[in-house]
């Protein structure tokens, strides 16, 4: 990634802050008819999350004939989000093809595949409808590589789109996450640009062991700068996306978003945030986190899920006990409330915004 | 479940070889097999029953935390595993001692699952394809089904040739039938036309529930809903066993698409070590099938073929001396290291093992070797 901060505190990774009306978006929303992304390696191209994770994945397709999609609605109607569009007519319908609806087919038999030597990538439609492959992911496809004592490897990416701001029916806004987090065996990462979405899917795909793939459903109309000739950043690496000096911010996927509008509001009362993006929610980089709240003395960790027992919760005891004497306050959680997504109409006041995120901040500030 | 007219018998319960419609199609298949292709079934067989009552015998001694038993079901695996061939895959469930060990793999490897040694044991790799137990009803089906996808999309069957056209075999239980991913496979199977066999051995007990609360009809039917044909044989029978696999397996690698087999058979001994049969079927069912042993029935057949008492009772030693030499392996077993903990959880690098492993290893060094 090569757009790191400017030396004034505002990022140039997002050009692009508004979030999806409630109003408006479907559930099964088609992208704007858009460029098909065609890189060339030495090209920065603006463009949107999804086309760039499109382009990720003709280019992991291209490079090992290992690779598969395999999903339901991939094929000829490119996903419901329209992410794997044209790979099938590219590609063929052995590389990329539809299968039959159920989850926990799609995974199992991808176990299979892998063990044949095949690298599939799953798409799972919609995150509340991960839960039928629950067990097939946790207990099957994390343990196999150790119950194999390391002779098989499972490199079998399961694409996850994920999270509110979209206005959709019941089980098609949640933030699954630390349901696998807590699962020891699999990886799992987030992206939260267009950049990222194109080189971490390429990672993901060439890494060995199991990726959950989370990908911010909100974000895939958003467009931003893809650098096709930079090399990758590591997968599992966070990063400080705002510099600032008084209290770090850390969330990943579409929560950066929200945290980078709380720091452009802060920066105009005169409050400094450094705003780091995950990228990585298992395992998590932290030396960033650290190395930041060693500078600034306050935390604020943000997501989109409940915050009982969650990846908001592993950080902030994780930063309690590595920086300890460095905190000025607690650890603070913003996270959606400890009940089920609510009806779309609630979303707004369910999922953190900004001004949770900058009430958080206040109260750091307070100690 | 009452056998129906359609099971395919090729030996009566008194070893006598059957020639009726049912069975004519497959005695080619037994006419191929040679006098020491017999021998050998029936070596199997008893192997594995004594193997398979020695390491029961050292869970009751403490030896293991588990044995799933094999005993009265040894004509199913023996048959069906001797049907395969060398290309093939076999995904087992947990009670496939028999296949294992016809497909080279050492039963030691079995034990240290069973001991609390491993928590798989070996590498399909270099055990002739036989791929890991799985222990969550059902969910190997899921595996087989896209392993044997992956075959197609490899082109590595249906070529015509049968010596070299690879094909997939999964094992799994009555009880499995109701698990979800059973269903799912076959779904998948029927959709992609893996060249694939599911080898349904029908024991009647899934641990205390009978076959009848799994299903109102007969299983294999069930199969027959999904597009898969299926065949129903009396799982007693070695040469039932191995024909009608056989000549299924080769249908599936001939390109025509995947095959279920149920074979009626019976869970002699506990469904585990942990269980007590007494408590929920009765003596009468239980010596019902013992007068249809899979090895008497195929001893019978051996000596009305002219096998002599020789022949029994150097089989009958070897069962005991490889029974001996495993009971002396297992209790040579060496507890793993504390590493393996986190050796390989992930296949590449990982922060948080090397943090965990080193700080387990520093906890450890600082007892002294006084812990």
């Amino acid at each position: 990634m090569s757009t790191e901060t400017t030396s004034t505190g505002t990022t140039t990774t997002e050009t692009n802050t508004g979030l999806t009306s409630t109003d408006t978006a479907s559930t099964e929303p088609a992208n704007p008819k858009a460029e098909t992304a065609e890189p060339t390696s030495t090209e920065i191209r603006e463009l949107a999350f999804g086309k760039a994770l499109n382009a990720g994945l003709r280019m992991a397709l291209g490079d090992n004939d290992q690779v598969l999609l395999m999903g339901e609605d991939i094929g000829p109607l490119g996903g419901v989000f329209r992410v794997t569009e044209g790979l099938q007519e590219e590609f063929g319908t052995k590389r990329v093809f539809d299968t039959p609806l159920a989850e926990s087919g799609i995974v199992g038999t991808a176990i299979g595949l892998a063990m044949r030597g095949y690298r599939p990538v799953c798409e799972i439609q919609f995150d509340g409808f991960i839960f039928p492959a629950f067990d097939q992911i946790t207990t099957q496809l994390a343990k196999m590589t150790s119950r194999h004592e390391g002779q098989v490897s499972m490199p079998v990416v399961i694409r996850v789109p994920y999270g509110g701001h979209i206005g959709a029916v019941e089980h098609h806004q949640e933030s699954p996450e630390a349901y696998f987090a807590h699962t020891p065996g699999l990886r799992l990462v987030s992206p939260s640009t267009p950049n990222d979405a194109y080189w971490m899917i390429q990672e993901a795909i060439s890494s060995n062991d199991p990726v959950l793939f989370f990908e911010p459903k909100s974000r895939y109309w958003n467009k931003g700068p893809v650098d096709f000739s930079a090399s990758a950043a590591p997968l599992h690496s966070s990063r400080v996306v705002r510099t600032g000096t008084e209290v770090t911010v850390v969330g990943h996927g579409a929560m950066v978003t929200v945290l980078l509008q709380a720091a452009e509001v802060a920066a105009t009362e005169g409050t400094s945030l450094e705003v780091i993006d995950l990228r990585s929610l298992s395992p998590i980089d932290y030396a960033p986190i650290i190395a930041s709240v060693q500078k600034t003395g306050r935390l604020v960790v943000a997501s989109e899920a409940p915050g009982f027992v969650s990846i908001s919760s592993e950080i902030a005891a994780t930063v309690t006990e590595k920086a300890f004497y460095s905190l000025e306050a607690p650890v603070l959680r913003v996270t959606a409330y400890d009940t089920p997504f609510p009806p779309a109409k609630l979303e707004t006041t369910y999922l953190p915004d900004a001004d949770r995120v900058l009430e958080a901040v206040d109260r750091a500030l307070a100690y | 479940m009452a056998e129906t007219v359609q099971t395919v018998q090729l030996l009566s319960a008194d070893g006598v070889l059957q020639t009726d419609d049912t069975a004519a199609e497959y005695l080619p298949y037994v006419d191929a097999l040679s006098d020491d292709d017999l021998r050998q079934f029936h070596r199997d067989m008893v192997i594995t029953r004594r193997f398979d009552l020695e390491a029961t015998n050292l869970q009751r001694q403490g030896q293991l935390a588990l044995w799933p038993p094999s005993h009265g079901q040894e004509a199913a695996q023996v048959g069906s595993a001797r049907a395969t061939r060398a290309q093939d895959h076999i995904f087992p469930s947990y009670r496939e001692h028999s296949v294992g060990m016809i497909r080279g793999l050492d039963i030691l490897d079995i034990i240290t699952l069973m001991r609390g040694v491993s928590n798989g044991g070996w590498n399909p790799k270099t055990n002739n394809n036989f791929h890991l137990y799985t222990l969550v009803l059902g969910s190997q089906a899921l595996h087989a089904t896209g392993y044997a996808m992956g075959i197609n999309f490899d082109g590595d069957t249906a070529t015509g040739d049968p010596e070299t056209d690879q094909a997939v075999i999964v094992y799994f239980g009555d009880g499995a039938t109701s698990q979800g991913d059973v269903s799912e496979a076959f779904v998948f199977a029927a959709s992609f036309q893996t060249p694939q066999v599911f080898f349904l051995q029908n024991n009647h007990w899934a641990i205390s529930v009978p076959v009848s609360v799994q299903s109102r009809i007969p299983l294999y039917l069930r199969s027959q809903g999904f597009g898969i044909p299926g065949v129903q044989i009396d799982g007693n029978d070695v040469l039932a066993s191995y024909a009608v696999t056989r000549k299924n397996l080769d249908e599936a690698r001939s390109g025509s698409g995947p095959r279920m087999i149920e074979a009626l058979t019976y869970r002699v001994g506990a469904h585990t070590t942990s269980d007590d049969p007494s408590k929920y079927r009765g003596d009468i069912e239980l010596q019902g099938w013992i007068a249809r042993d899979p090895i008497t029935r195929f001893e019978a057949y051996l000596r009305s073929r002219g096998e002599g008492d020789g022949f029994f009772a150097e089989v009958a030693t070897e069962a005991q001396d490889f029974s001996a030499d495993l009971r002396r392996r297992t209790l040579a077993l060496a507890t793993p290291s504390t590493e393996k903990l986190f050796n390989h959880v992930y296949s590449e690098p990982h922060p948080v093992m090397d943090v965990q492993k080193q700080w387990l290893l520093d906890y450890e060094a600082s007892f002294g070797g006084n812990e």
